[in-house]
């Protein structure tokens, strides 16, 4: 399959009065053209700035300090602004967590949904609003040439959502970028819009990533995921690789800390001690080191980098960065 | 685990509670957001009940007005033979000791211009119950029962983590030793590596110190782990009330289907091959619920019967109550 996102050694900081906080430490990873990637970590770990990087949407006390976004092969960092602004929105469409304050709430729907179509593909309000009444359809929301008149505030928190990702289609775009779609959404709509999504893609081939901190939502839906810790990608592999062997410490123990919804109870959970580190300084060794139960002296002094996972073949995709092969805690 | 299952420590009759509201863009309409509208359970002593539903279904507000936070607008809450909605202020002082709450927001919830020993030892101090050096002896205790040192407690709030505060919080909540504690989504806003961590601490300190919680939530696989007995509740009512595994083995409410049926799991293989019960539309508006069953404008076997009478929640397995009127009793 062709690459249409490459994201390479991507580093994005925050000023902070006198301090930087690194968000995004050197994070690498592709898109394939009609894959879903999911991007998995707990909050803070960097996963929506890093999909903000790519876009250029960073708020303006942050920095991409380092890397390379190429979408097609061509670097977004170095086109100008007007090329950047003619990719957002057409070639990538953006979906984000909270549909209330992404919609502005005083623009009747129809006018928030036809700028794009009126800006990036030149259309007339006409064609404009019956394309976003097509749209309203797609993502199953009734009466759509009604609801193009409504105000946000007259939809429900998952009609909100629909309208987001209908407004994130307006231009038929390459890539889809989901930042937790369903976080802010009760789980009988969560169900909706997960089907909906699929729903999407499966209609119309798009290459989608799907950010979340929800291990059971992407479960399902994506092919690839990568889990990030700390601004770093701990481990990447095919969704099935990922359930079935994780290798990395961290995803193990993020695994094993969700309680099961079938099978037998256990009377404890297992967690993970401690808690995600700050971000205030650039760790010199393996950022998951303070709360690993694999760690050896190694992990104290350098970080790993994402390399194939021991035992793996490169073809399977399954890296890790860690130094220790925990299959059997032995040092790599 | 669990003895004691016949005494009954709470008990709820037939609660409601409406909020006034203002409506219209001058606030020239008044309407009642029926919050809750009837709602009734019984709490063993020592047990966990799980109190599920969605955003808008008044668990919180069944959880406030159990606490006296709300006052009831018609109904009862009876807590060891004592009904609390016909108390004053000064009758509910001792009452209040017996019982504390926890809530969902442990960033809010803490004053920041205090240090966590003052806010442990508000509660204490608050019912006069101990001097200056048996405060700070009993603070000290405390912190090391929610797994803190004790030498922190002349730290802020600011600087702990999101998983620290709510042990923090729950610190103070155990500070007046309460017997019964309503747990308003404890673990809700942590990142789930952390929130196994405080529902392990959760449960330690149940056997402990033979508490009984009411465990209000909405993810139901942390609810399954940690209850007994499992209520759900819809748009103000109760829908259904059973042991967990009779609640999740043999669900009799076409709401609790759906709801169980929506949950995604951290499994691609499960994922991929199930089939969801996916609910159309939304949660109806609360200032005009629908009459009959409160279910039946998304109900899948919604009959007429279900838009004129209310169903009533009856016993209609051992322990196991349902507020339907055609409910699923094919495996019981």
């Amino acid at each position: 399959m062709k690459t249409i996102l490459e994201v390479r050694n991507l580093e994005t900081t925050f000023k902070q009065r006198k301090t930087t906080i690194h968000a995004v430490n050197g994070v690498s990873f592709s898109l394939r053209k009609g894959e879903m990637l999911g991007v998995v970590g707990e909050s803070g770990c960097g996963k929506s700035v890093s999909m903000l990087s790519i876009v250029n949407l960073l708020p303006p006390a942050a920095t991409i300090k380092s890397g390379e976004i190429l979408f097609d092969g061509r670097d977004i960092r170095k086109m100008s602004r007007r090329e950047v602004q003619h990719l957002r929105g057409k070639k990538i469409g953006m979906i984000f967590q909270d549909p209330m304050t992404s919609l502005n709430p005083v623009m009747k729907i129809g006018k928030q949904m036809i700028e794009a179509l009126r800006y990036h593909n030149k259309l007339s309000k006409e064609d404009a609003l019956k394309r976003s009444a097509e749209l309203l359809d797609l993502v199953g929301i009734s009466n759509p040439t009604e609801r193009l008149n409504e105000f946000p505030h007259q939809l429900s928190g998952g009609m909100r959502q629909r309208v987001m990702i209908a407004m994130a289609l307006t231009c038929d775009p390459e890539i889809l970028i989901a930042d937790e779609p369903t976080t802010a959404l009760d789980v009988t709509i969560q169900a909706q819009i997960i089907e909906l999504i699929k729903d999407i893609r499966s209609k119309l081939d798009s290459s989608i990533i799907l950010i979340t901190h929800d291990l059971g939502v992407i479960a399902g839906m994506v092919d690839r995921i990568v889990v990030m810790y700390s601004g770093y990608i701990v481990e990447e592999a095919s969704v099935d690789d990922l359930y079935q062997k994780p290798r990395h410490p961290y995803t193990m123990g993020l695994l094993k800390s969700i309680p099961k919804l079938r099978g037998s109870a256990v009377s404890r959970l297992s967690s993970i001690d401690g808690s995600p580190p700050d971000l205030l300084e650039k760790p010199q060794f393996c950022p998951f080191a303070p709360r690993c139960s694999f760690s050896v002296e190694r992990c104290w002094k350098e970080n790993p980098a994402l390399l194939t996972a021991a035992g793996e073949s490169e073809e399977s995709g399954h890296k890790t960065a860690c130094w220790v092969d925990t299959r059997n805690g032995v040092e790599k | 685990m669990k003895q004691q299952k016949n005494e009954v420590v709470l008990s709820v009759k037939d609660l409601k509670k409406h909020f006034p509201v203002k409506l219209g863009a001058f606030g020239e309409r008044s309407g009642l957001v029926h919050a809750i509208d009837g709602v009734s359970m019984d709490i063993y002593r020592g047990e966990t009940l799980g109190l599920v539903g969605e955003s808008g279904c008044g668990k919180s507000t069944t959880g406030f007005t159990i606490v006296q936070l709300h006052q009831a607008t018609k109904g009862q809450v009876v807590f060891d033979g004592i009904n609390l909605t016909e108390l004053d202020e000064k009758e509910l002082r001792p009452i209040r000791q017996r019982i504390q709450i926890i809530f969902q927001d442990p960033y809010s919830t803490l004053n920041p211009r205090m240090t966590i020993g003052e806010s442990i030892s508000e509660p204490i101090r608050a019912h006069k119950l101990m001097n200056n050096s048996e405060i700070k002896a009993r603070i000290a205790e405390l912190l090391k029962d929610v797994g803190l040192k004790p030498a922190l407690a002349n730290r802020y709030p600011h600087e702990f983590s999101g998983g620290q505060r709510q042990r923090i919080c729950i610190a103070r909540a155990l500070a007046i030793e309460p017997e019964f504690l309503v747990c308003d989504e404890p673990v809700s806003a942590l990142d789930v590596s952390v929130q196994a961590q405080i529902v392990n601490l959760m449960q330690d300190l149940q056997e402990k110190y033979n508490l009984t919680y009411l465990f209000i939530a909405h993810d139901l696989a942390v609810v399954r782990h940690i209850s007994d007995r499992i209520a759900v509740m819809y748009l103000g009512r109760m829908a259904e009330i059973a042991d967990k595994d009779d609640l999740f083995d043999r669900p009799m409410h076409p709401y609790t289907k759906a709801l169980l049926s929506a949950v995604p799991e951290a499994d691609p293989v499960i994922e991929r091959g199930r089939k969801r019960i996916i609910l159309e539309g939304d949660v109806p508006d609360a200032l005009a619920p629908p009459s009959g069953c409160r279910f039946h404008t998304r109900c899948p076997i919604a009959q007429e019967k279900c838009t004129l009478e209310v169903p009533e929640l009856e016993e209609k397995g051992t322990g196991h109550l349902v507020a339907c009127h055609f409910p699923d009793l094919s495996s019981t």
